[in-house]
């Protein structure tokens, strides 16, 4: 049971992580090792793995076969050790729009056993973070999508997990929106030192905020690499898109299926 | 069990908020059992069309509508548990390191409140139609445990059928296939005596009877109870436990 970050161990470490759903294979024999304090993207299509690996490492979703650990501990044997030591940041936004956004963070608060003493301080310290110390009050669904969205960061935040996970972290937001979020993110990093593992299709995310990026395609890692080294790798020119392409065989934007098509377009409407 | 309780009553709070800062939904919410109690109930009684014994047909109807209001406000538990699955809103809660049991319970809790609601939207009824209620201490407890037990039940009959059809669509046509024979074939708003042999069976195997039974005993003075209090609250608190321990197994699902 090493403490990750003190030992120099991975964040998070996957070994064959392997998940199927019937006749598909969703994540095929995955091996991932996520350092300590870096950003991490997981880039693919629709329909790569990104997601079924986030659930499995966040312990929503058990893996077939296969192993990972994530702050040192086993997703499959301690998921309460690895729930105390992430964050969860999903695809869709699911803070509350009937309650205010201090009541949100209060729940999170609860849920996480966060000593009644604290609670307070911390709830004011996450959202003054975030730059929402104003709204606290306000019904979330008076909300902008960027001020819901760094409300979900704080929600995430609020217990200092070492390891926060972000399902597509910027979808649907406007380009102001979306460097607010970047910026904060950057500063968990630097401030508090979190692992951060993020999943996009936005090759300029991935440029802007990615010590490191693994191209996973049809369930299997590609490449893994820094952004730059990979675009290095293919010519002088080279831009990330056609690493992209050179890896998946195809360009981001295709593939995809109905139902994420759906999901996306909703929180998209929820953001608007 | 101080962290279950903690964790259960942060879940069971948002659903207090909501329905402290929006009670439109209360209030619509009443007009069902206005209909049962003050239309359905009186014309019956007035044709003497139900034998009911000593107490008069709309006594007998007030508890058996409680529980039918107790019954559909917790059936829609389901919906909103798989509204909050399209939202994320599940996957957060299961990231959290929450025991799965808390916010399995704390959701029989919030039904439970709109449960003690709709007994106060009754009983309100049931003062207008001059119906004669018992008003001792034990009645009034016995009451409010019944439809907290009630709503608890049903809530989370609604969340395992959520966690097993998964999509809005089949569960509201599930959801009515369900509470309908819930209702009809209970001694809601007829004596089991009345009942075809086979149909008593089934009633007597529906937890909804026993809840009946026991509102039937306590809110209304010279009410006929057929078991003892203690043989249906038994039998609800077994049956409420066999549902948590499958919905606290399937809730997990729901975020895969």
């Amino acid at each position: 049971m090493n403490a990750s970050s003190e030992s120099g161990a991975p964040a998070i470490e996957a070994s064959a992580l392997t998940r199927r759903f019937g006749a598909l294979t969703a994540v095929d024999r995955v091996d991932l090792a996520v350092r300590p304090g870096e950003i991490f993207g997981l880039l693919g299509a629709n329909g790569a793995g990104k997601s079924t690996m986030m659930k499995m490492l966040t312990t929503l979703l058990p893996p077939s076969s296969g192993s990972a650990r994530v702050g040192g501990f086993d997703i499959v044997r301690e998921p309460a050790a690895v729930r105390r030591r992430i964050g969860y940041v999903p695809q869709l936004l699911s803070a509350d729009g009937a309650l205010t956004g201090f009541e949100n963070l209060r729940l999170s608060a609860e849920l996480y056993g966060l000593p009644r003493s604290e609670r307070a301080e911390r709830i004011g310290d996450a959202l003054g973070f975030m730059g929402l110390a104003d709204a606290a009050r306000k019904l979330v669904r008076t909300y902008s999508g960027g001020m819901v969205r760094r409300l979900e960061l704080a929600q995430a935040m609020l217990h200092r997990p070492a390891i926060l996970f972000l399902d597509e972290p910027t979808i649907g937001l406007d380009p102001v929106a979306r460097h607010s979020v970047w910026d904060r993110l950057r500063d968990l990093k630097s401030d508090y030192g979190m692992t951060v593992l993020i999943t996009t299709h936005d090759m300029e995310e991935a440029e802007a905020l990615c010590d490191r990026i693994a191209i996973l395609h049809t369930g299997r890692v590609a490449v893994v690499g820094r952004p730059d080294e990979l675009r290095g790798a293919l010519g002088p020119e080279a831009t990330l898109d056609e690493v992209f392409a050179h890896y998946a065989g195809g360009g981001i934007a295709e593939g995809g299926d109905f139902a994420g098509t759906v999901r996306t377009r909703r929180t998209v409407r929820r953001l608007g | 069990m101080r962290r279950f309780l903690r964790e259960s009553f942060a879940v069971a709070r948002i659903e207090l908020i909501k329905l402290t800062r929006d009670p439109t939904e209360l209030v619509s919410r009443a007009v069902q059992p206005v209909l049962w109690l003050v239309v359905f109930g009186q014309v019956l009684a007035h044709v003497h069309g139900i034998y009911t014994g000593e107490v008069g047909y709309v006594s007998f109807l007030t508890p058996g509508i409680l529980a039918q209001s107790v019954l559909f406000s917790a059936i829609f538990y389901g919906i909103a548990v798989i509204w909050e699955r399209d939202l994320g809103v599940v996957h957060k809660l299961l990231v959290s390191p929450a025991l799965r049991a808390s916010l399995v319970f704390g959701k029989a809790v919030s039904a439970g409140f709109r449960g003690l609601v709709q007994a106060v939207v009754i009983y309100l009824i049931a003062l207008a139609t001059q119906v004669s209620l018992r008003a001792d201490a034990g009645a009034i407890f016995g009451v409010l445990g019944a439809v907290l037990l009630g709503s608890g039940i049903f809530s989370t009959f609604s969340l395992v059928i959520a966690c097993i059809v998964k999509t809005r669509e089949r569960f509201m046509g599930i959801g009515q296939v369900l509470t309908m024979p819930l209702f009809f074939a209970s001694n809601a708003i007829y004596p089991l005596e009345l009942m075809p042999r086979w149909l008593r069976i089934v009633a007597q195997a529906n937890p909804l009877t026993y809840l009946v039974d026991l509102l039937r005993g306590l809110m209304i003075r010279g009410g006929e109870h057929v078991h003892a209090y203690a043989t249906d609250f038994a039998v609800l608190l077994a049956v409420f436990c066999v549902l948590l321990a499958i919905a606290v197994k399937l809730y997990p699902t729901l975020a895969e």
